[in-house]
C-alpha cells in the first residue's frame, strides 16, 4: 500500500506528537506517583544537614549507601519518598544500627553528612514520638515496654513514666516517654514495636517538635532556677476585698498555700545497666490461705 | 581528488562501504573500543558490590577511585556551589581532577567514552537510520547551553540542585549499582525522544552535562583531524553517523582558510567518522596545525 505523501507526512507528525506527549506524560506521571510511595517515614542518615542544606550539598553518589555495613540505607529512585538519588532509610524496615565509627558519614565526599558528628549518640536523624495512645499497649495499662527495652539509650532517650491507671484504680501505667535531648532517631523502637503498625514512629525533627513561644516561661522552672517564688508572697492588699467580695456570705477566701520548691528527682525504672537488678522470683509458693480448699467443684471422681 | 558521488549513501548504509572496502574491524574499531570503555567503567562501579573488589565507589555523580582519588561531576559541583553551599574539599578536588582531565584530554570525551546514556542514544540513532526515520522536530543545538545556564541560575534561586531530580544520566548510572527503579521509564523516554521526535535530541540538543563538558574541553588537545580533504567523495557516511554533524562541515568542506581540524567544542571525539569513512579522510590527531603525526590503529 503506497500512501500519498501528505497522508504519510500527517501520520509521521501524528506519531511523533503522540510519542512526545506520551514522554511528557510518563515524566509527569512519575512525579504524581511519588506521593503514592508509602513505605513509612523516610529519614536521612546520621549527620545529615538540615533538609534544605542537605539537598544543596548531597551529590547523589550513594557512597554512604555502599558504606553502610547493615544495608539499611537506600538510594532514592524517581518514585521514592525522597528526591531522586538521595539516601534515606525507613526505620520500621531497618533502623540505624548506630555504628560508633559512622562509616556512612565518613564516606560522604561533600559534607552533606557532616563531619561535625563525632559521636553517633549526637546524631539527630529524627525524633521518636509515641503517636498512638489508643493502640500502644503500655497506654492500655499493659507491660509491653519493648520500645524502651530496645532503645540503645535506655533510660536516657526513652524512660517509663508512671501515671495512674484510672480504669483499674489500683495500677500504674508505665508510659514510654521520649526525651529529645537524647533520642537520636535511630528508629530501633519503631522497628521493634509489637503492633501491626508501630505506635511509636520516628518523625523528622521539624514534624516532631513543637516550639514554645520565645517569651514563654514555665513558673516552676523559673522558681527552681531562682530558688524562691518570683511572685509576691502575699496577695496585694488592694485585691483582698475584691477576693472576699466574690466569696459566698460568711465564707472567706481560702489561704493560698505556697508551692514548696522540691528538687526535680527522676525516678528511673530498675535498670540492669546501673545496678544489680534482681528480678522478682517467678516461682510461686504453695497457697496457704485455704489449705483444704477442694477445687474439684464438679465432683469428678 | 576522489570522484564525487552523484548519489550519496543512504543513512541506513552508513559504514557499509567502509566495511566492504577496509574490513569489519576497521569500520567498527572505535565504536567497539568506546563500548569497552563504557562497560569497563560500569564494571569498575559494579565490581565492589558484586565481588567486593572496590575500584570505583559511588556512581557517575561522585566517586572514589581505589578509595584515594575523588572524582566529581563538575555540573553537580557547580550546582552545589550555585546554591551557596561550599562542599568539603573531597568534592571540590574531585571536580577539579575531572575538569583538568577533560580540559586537557579530548573534546567531550566523557560523552563518547564514559557516559552510559551514550549507549542508549546511539542505539536510538542506529534504529533511526535503519528504520529510515528522517524527519525530526527542530530544536536549536545551542539550547543545551541555555539549559545549562538556566540550571545554574535555578539552583541559585531555589537553593537545591535543580537538575538532579530528573537527571537521566545520573539516574542511569545509579541503575547499575543501586538497582533499576522507575529510572527505566526515564531512559525509555530519552530513547523514544531520540528515535521519534528529535534526531540526536538528548545528547545533541538538551543535555546540560554534555554542554558543560563541551565548555570544559573546548581547548582540549586531542581532536579529530581531516587528513586530506581531497580524498572525500561526498558519500555522506560521516554526516549520517555523526551525532553532531554540524561540526564536520567546515573542516571537511570549508574554504581554504578553514582549519582541517574539527575544532568545534560540540564534537564528542567518538571516532565514528574515522570508522565509517571508506576513504580514510579522518584520523585522531591534536588540535595544533603543525602536528606530530598520530598513528591510528
Amino acid at each position: 500500500m503506497k500512501l500519498d505523501p501528505n497522508r504519510r507526512q500527517f501520520l509521521k507528525n501524528a506519531t511523533r506528537t503522540a510519542a512526545g506527549v506520551c514522554g511528557i506524560g510518563v515524566i509527569l506521571g512519575l512525579q504524581q506517583h511519588q506521593a503514592n510511595a508509602k513505605e513509612g517515614v523516610a529519614l536521612r542518615p546520621p549527620g545529615a544537614l538540615a533538609e534544605k542544606d542537605f539537598l544543596a550539598a548531597c551529590t547523589r553518589c550513594g557512597q554512604c549507601v555502599q558504606a553502610c555495613p547493615y544495608d539499611m540505607l537506600h538510594l532514592a529512585s524517581l518514585l521514592s519518598p525522597m528526591e531522586a538519588g538521595t539516601p534515606y532509610f525507613v526505620a520500621r524496615d531497618k533502623p540505624c544500627e548506630m555504628c560508633p565509627d559512622i562509616p556512612c558519614m565518613n564516606a560522604c565526599p561533600s559534607g552533606a553528612l557532616s563531619e561535625e558528628l563525632t559521636d553517633i549518640n549526637d546524631a539527630r536523624m529524627g525524633l521518636a514520638v509515641l503517636l498512638d495512645h489508643e493502640t500502644c499497649l503500655n497506654w492500655q495499662g499493659l507491660r509491653c515496654d519493648v520500645c524502651y527495652r530496645v532503645c540503645p539509650l535506655i533510660d536516657k532517650a526513652i524512660t517509663l513514666d508512671r501515671i495512674h491507671n484510672d480504669r483499674t484504680g489500683i495500677h500504674a501505667k508505665l508510659i514510654p516517654t521520649v526525651h529529645s535531648d537524647a533520642c537520636t532517631g535511630c528508629g530501633k523502637c519503631e522497628q521493634a514495636c509489637v503492633l501491626e503498625e508501630a505506635a511509636i514512629k520516628v518523625l523528622p525533627m521539624d514534624l516532631a517538635k513543637g516550639l514554645l513561644g520565645r517569651h514563654y516561661r514555665l513558673g516552676w522552672q523559673e522558681k527552681q532556677n531562682a530558688g524562691k517564688a518570683l511572685l509576691e508572697e502575699q496577695h496585694p492588699d488592694g485585691l483582698r476585698p475584691a477576693f472576699d467580695a466574690r466569696m459566698p456570705e460568711g465564707q472567706v477566701e481560702p489561704v493560698y498555700q505556697h508551692m514548696k520548691v522540691q528538687p526535680d528527682v527522676k525516678v528511673a525504672t530498675p535498670n540492669r545497666a546501673t545496678y544489680d537488678y534482681v528480678p522478682n522470683p517467678t516461682t510461686v509458693d504453695a497457697p496457704e490461705h485455704y489449705p483444704n480448699l477442694d477445687l474439684n467443684i464438679k465432683g469428678v471422681k | 581528488m576522489a570522484t564525487v558521488k552523484t548519489t550519496p549513501n543512504k543513512p541506513k548504509d552508513a559504514g557499509l562501504e567502509a566495511r566492504q572496502k577496509l574490513g569489519w574491524w576497521h569500520a567498527y574499531r572505535f565504536l567497539i573500543l568506546r563500548r569497552l570503555s563504557q562497560l569497563s567503567i560500569i564494571l569498575m562501579f559494579l565490581s565492589g558490590p558484586l565481588w567486593n573488589v572496590w575500584i570505583l565507589k559511588g556512581n557517575y555523580s561522585s566517586s572514589m577511585l581505589f578509595d584515594v582519588v575523588p572524582l566529581t561531576d563538575p555540573l553537580i559541583t557547580a550546582e552545589s556551589l550555585a546554591t551557596g553551599y561550599l562542599p568539603e574539599w573531597t568534592t571540590i578536588v574531585g571536580a577539579l581532577i575531572i575538569v583538568a582531565f577533560y580540559a586537557v584530554f579530548a573534546s567531550k570525551a566523557f560523552c563518547s567514552w564514559v557516559c552510559p546514556m551514550n549507549i542508549v542514544t546511539d542505539a536510538a540513532a542506529w534504529l533511526r537510520r535503519k528504520l529510515g526515520i528522517r524527519q525530526s522536530a527542530k530544536l536549536p543545538r545551542n539550547l543545551r547551553y541555555v539549559i545549562l545556564v538556566m540550571i545554574l541560575l535555578g539552583s541559585a534561586v531555589s537553593g537545591t540542585l535543580l537538575w538532579e531530580w530528573i537527571n537521566p544520566v545520573a539516574a542511569l548510572g545509579r541503575v547499575f549499582v543501586f538497582g533499576l527503579g522507575a529510572t527505566l521509564w526515564l531512559v525509555a523516554v530519552v530513547f523514544l525522544f531520540d528515535l521519534l521526535v528529535v534526531e540526536h535530541g538528548w545528547c545533541g540538543h538538551l543535555c546540560p552535562i554534555g554542554a558543560a563538558y563541551g565548555l570544559i574541553g573546548a581547548k582540549s588537545l586531542i581532536k579529530i583531524n581531516v587528513v586530506d580533504r581531497e580524498r572525500c567523495d561526498r558519500c555522506m557516511d560521516c554526516y549520517n553517523v555523526c551525532p553532531e554533524p554540524q561540526v564536520l562541515r567546515l573542516p571537511l568542506h570549508g574554504s581554504e582558510s578553514d582549519s582541517p581540524i574539527v575544532l568545534d567544542k560540540d564534537c564528542i571525539t567518538c571516532g565514528r567518522c574515522i570508522d565509517v569513512c571508506p576513504e580514510n579522510v579522518f584520523a585522531f590527531g591534536s588540535r595544533f596545525e603543525k602536528q606530530v603525526q598520530v598513528k591510528n590503529i
